[in-house]
């Protein structure tokens, strides 16, 4: 390197697109351009295409598997069953009770039997076709109910029903209260519906490994668990991120991995799978459905004395990440509100119902439907505004959670509140002068089913909590590796890490964060795969503080050291020099180098992993430190309702959120627009309809999911209220819109109708009374 | 299976003849014959729109089509949107106003959103929400795209 001088000169400005800014996203180009490939574009000469054999039964016992025609069939190259898995037949992401090929016991409608690889997709699901299963069909437990308290339900797995019992108590469990209210509620099954639906692409490599190219949330634990299922170690099981058409939660357990990859390692040749939109309902998990009792017990002044609940979440027919969901439903199972006196049972349960797990804000989701309705079920039995009663209790920072967790940083519980409730209302339409109003913009839309007559306006308000990273003393880390080096005259920084990119914007953020610690522009986001450590799953809201935790400390180790190589060369202490925008500074403010220049051919690599503080395991009455941080939205929602037909029009939806720092402001936003779209999805349309075991609806005729119809124009408050243990101050983005959306729109139908509304999606008959 | 068909059809200005199974949908025949991955198959009965491309000048679901029904016509899929490697006005939109997060809808999206400004140049907020909603987005709650669409439309027409 050159002899660096010391020059006087004005610093210069920061590097544009780092934190706290919106650059545009790295993969914008691709996404718009139609060249991003997702995992449904992968492509490979002389591949074979996957299809599977799924159970149409919800509860079986196989008796026989018969797959000499299948095999018989021109084109077929395999068929596999339960027999041809190399290692461990069992998979799952806490507790590993889920074949991968069904051999014995079915224990859902859709589980998968047998795979066939074929060279054409169609001679492939033919080929599954002329499979042919003798199954013993047995009566489906479909009641969650049941499989908690009757002790003569069959035990669908060793152990009995029960997955997990969550007990919280807190204060006095025989409180009194002047006001009492009552409740009983029911969430639905919802799906996370992501648009690209399951597929990947598996390639049998010539160490006799694999190499998956894939769609996922978590590619680590996918690998965990594929080393498991195919008796081979982590060297040999090589995971790359495939592009991701959204994910929600839908891609955090297994899908199509494994099976892929035991069809190419039998075959010797590249495996695709790509689900359609039928299969991928019974391919992945949902959200679970829940059946909560409440009461809750306050003065008359409106303060909260006690909170009795029982939740029960059907979990279906395998664990995923029941127990979490569990957690997340009983610890935050309150709310944010403060309450000395707290009975919560949750329970997560085994059914031959289809099996649950992720989606976005799981078990908060569930819990602040029933929370939510008893505060306004408060409001009225106090006859008190429903906002007031929340803010009287509102949590806030240094209060108490019920499993004895203090609230360390910000908890702006009232002031989300009122600053929901202080956003403009739309103007109301003039019942009694329809002359000019859209009518389209009336509840039945373009079905013409009003002119006005019978329409009501109703406004609701609802807040929630969420936690946010991985709880109970999970060792909840991400590992980051920074590059940085001289290329083309520039200092340019790679950042590699194994965090999967699904849309959320994860790879700006990252780009956003090395420009802000190493003051470079150019900043290059690799590819994730599994060659650096684990990134942590893409869940709990959770990738831009731990991944981002772990790439700014990577991006500070790698600073460090280019600053120790400027001070050796300057001869001046380290610790008096600083970076920025390319430049190094000395203590007096005066541009001492160049970093290209301190740099010159060298490369600095550094891989840091990164955990938040560590969190603890809840005791027998779940009392304990479980959460690292936790988030909060509020929303108001303002609706028409047709009360004649029951039909709905959220007219709009307002949300303010608490978000610590707003690492990129306008993707928060997307995020918050997002996430309350899917929560208005659940309060009125979107449900799994399942019978008797058996799904009714898997497609997207019959799966409503919001359309931009639907989903109205949205007032965003953003607050940033730093939270010092958190990096950069930031709090969990993605989850908290989707929790308090729903309660805010059943809120509002109630105020606009007078219905006691119980159950989520609300559907016209709910509101009309009719049967 | 039967014997196989010849496709001659125009996409994005250029002529591609390929043989397929006369049952194909046009938009498999894209994807896999053709390499348009741009096309994307999200629910492949007609409902989410991420396969809408243009068949002769209209929208149409590519996967509700075949591609034997695309004999002889001109198709512009999301790769014929920019031209000389400058990105189509609703393009850039998309992505400077964060109309996209997964992107899997944003194909689909741009074809009907081009369709829209074609035969309205200046549409208001509700008429864009009108104009592209036989097309799903998962990831966005819409108002960013909406954003988005005002925007191109207000470029296009200070350049035309």
């Amino acid at each position: 390197m050159s002899t660096p001088t010391r020059t006087e000169q004005n610093l210069g400005a920061d590097i544009a697109g780092g934190v706290g800014e919106s650059p545009l996203r790295p993969d914008g180009t691709l996404k718009v351009t139609g060249e991003f490939a997702y995992s449904s574009d992968l492509w490979l000469t002389g591949m074979l295409w996957g299809a599977t054999l799924r159970s149409p039964h919800p509860s079986a016992r196989i008796r026989s598997i018969d797959i000499t025609e299948a095999v018989r069939t021109d084109g077929v190259y395999a068929v596999l069953t339960h027999d041809d898995v190399p290692g461990d037949n069992l998979y799952g992401l806490e507790h590993a009770d889920q074949p991968v090929l069904a051999g014995d016991v079915i224990r859902y409608q859709g589980e998968a039997v047998a795979i066939v690889a074929a060279d054409h997709p169609e001679t492939a699901r033919r080929a599954v076709n002329k499979i042919v299963v003798d199954y013993e069909v047995h009566e489906p437990l479909t009641d969650p109910e049941q499989a908690v308290f009757d002790s003569t339900a069959p035990a669908l797995h060793e152990g009995g029903n029960v997955l997990r019992h969550l007990p919280i108590r807190r204060g006095d469990p025989d409180a009194t209260a002047d006001v009492v209210v009552h409740g009983e509620y029911e969430v639905g099954m919802q799906d996370q519906a992501f648009l690209g639906p399951e597929s990947g692409l598996a390639v049998p490599a010539d160490d006799g490994g694999i190499d998956l190219y894939i769609a996922t949330q978590w590619l680590h634990v996918d690998q965990k668990q594929l080393c498991r299922v195919l008796g081979m170690p982590a060297n040999k099981v090589r995971l790359s991120l495939a592009g991701v058409g959204g994910a929600f939660g839908a891609r955090e357990d297994l899908s199509m991995q494994a099976h892929a990859c035991l069809l190419a390692l039998q075959t010797g040749r590249p495996v695709k799978m790509m689900y359609s939109r039928e299969e991928s309902f019974f391919g992945h998990v949902h959200r679970h459905p829940a059946k909560m009792r409440y009461e809750h017990g306050a003065t008359r002044d409106g303060k909260l004395v006690y909170v009795k609940a029982q939740i029960i979440l059907d979990g279906g027919a395998y664990a995923s990440s029941t127990p979490a969901v569990v957690a997340n439903a009983a610890t935050l199972g309150v709310g944010p509100y403060k309450v000395r006196n707290v009975s919560v049972d949750c329970y997560g349960v085994y059914t031959n119902n289809p099996p649950c797990g992720a989606m976005r804000g799981f078990g908060a989701v569930q819990a602040a439907f029933g929370y939510e309705s008893q505060m306004d079920k408060l409001a009225d039995a106090l006859d008190m505004d429903p906002v007031e009663v929340r803010t009287r209790n509102a949590l806030h920072e240094g209060a108490t959670m019920p499993t004895g967790q203090v609230v360390d940083s910000a908890a702006p519980v009232e002031e989300l509140l009122e600053r929901v409730k202080a956003m403009p209302l739309p103007p109301e339409p003039n019942a009694s002068d329809l002359d000019g109003y859209d009518l389209r913009l009336l509840p039945g839309g373009v079905s013409n089913t009003t002119h006005g007559e019978g329409v009501r306006r109703g406004v609701g308000y609802a807040i929630g909590i969420k936690n946010v990273c991985f709880s109970e003393g999970f060792d909840d880390y991400s590992t980051a590796r920074v590059t940085l080096k001289v290329n083309g005259g520039d200092a340019v920084a790679t950042v590699y890490t194994a965090a999967a990119e699904v849309g959320q914007g994860l790879v700006t953020v990252q780009q956003q964060i090395a420009r802000t610690e190493l003051g470079v522009e150019q900043v290059v986001i690799q590819p994730a795969d599994t060659g650096v450590g684990s990134g942590g799953s893409t869940s709990a809201s959770r990738q831009t503080y731990v991944t981002g935790g772990a790439v700014k400390a990577a991006c500070e180790q790698v600073r460090a050291r280019v600053l120790r190589q400027a001070a050796k060369h300057l001869d001046l202490p380290a610790s008096q020099l600083r970076l920025h925008a390319g430049k190094i500074v000395s203590a007096d403010e005066a541009v001492v180098a160049a970093v290209v220049d301190v740099l010159g051919g060298e490369t600095i690599t550094e891989t840091v992993t990164w955990r938040h503080r560590p969190t603890h395991p809840l005791d027998e009455n779940g009392q304990g430190n479980a959460h690292v941080q936790y988030a909060f939205a509020a929303h108001r929602a303002i609706v028409d309702v047709d009360v004649e037909l029951g039909l709905v029009r959220v007219v709009q939806l307002d949300c303010a959120q608490d978000v610590g720092k707003a690492m990129n402001p306008d993707a928060v936003v997307g995020q918050i627009h997002g996430g309350s779209a899917q929560g208005l999805g659940l309060a009125v349309m979107e449900e799994i309809q399942v019978s008797g075991g058996m799904v009714r609806n898997p497609s997207f005729t019959d799966y409503l999911i919001p359309t931009i119809l639907d989903m109205p124009p949205m007032q965003v408050d953003v607050l940033e209220l730093a939270d010092p243990n958190a990096p950069y101050g930031l709090r969990g983005v993605g989850e908290p819109p989707t929790i308090s959306s729903t309660p805010a729109i059943v809120a509002a139908i109630r105020h606009a109708t007078g219905a006691d509304l119980t159950r989520v999606p609300v559907q016209p008959h709910h509101i009309t009374g009719t049967p | 299976m039967t014997g196989k068909v010849t496709v001659t059809l125009k996409v994005n200005g250029r002529t591609f003849s390929a043989d397929c199974e006369p049952r194909k949908t046009l938009a498999d025949f894209l994807r896999q014959d053709l390499g348009f991955t741009g096309v994307h198959l999200g629910c492949e009965h007609g409902v989410c729109g991420a396969c809408t491309i243009s068949v002769d000048g209209s929208t149409a679901r590519s996967c509700c089509m075949l591609a034997v029904q695309a004999e002889g016509t001109e198709v512009t899929t999301v790769e014929g949107l920019a031209s000389d490697g400058n990105l189509h006005p609703l393009q850039e939109a998309f992505w400077k106003h964060h109309g996209l997060q997964c992107g899997f809808c944003t194909p689909g999206m741009l074809a009907a959103a081009s369709e829209l400004l074609e035969d309205n140049p200046d549409p208001t907020a509700d008429e864009i929400r009108e104009g592209i909603s036989g097309n799903l987005c998962r990831c966005t709650g819409y108002q960013f795209i909406v954003d988005s669409v005002q925007d191109a439309a207000q470029h296009l027409r200070s350049t035309t």
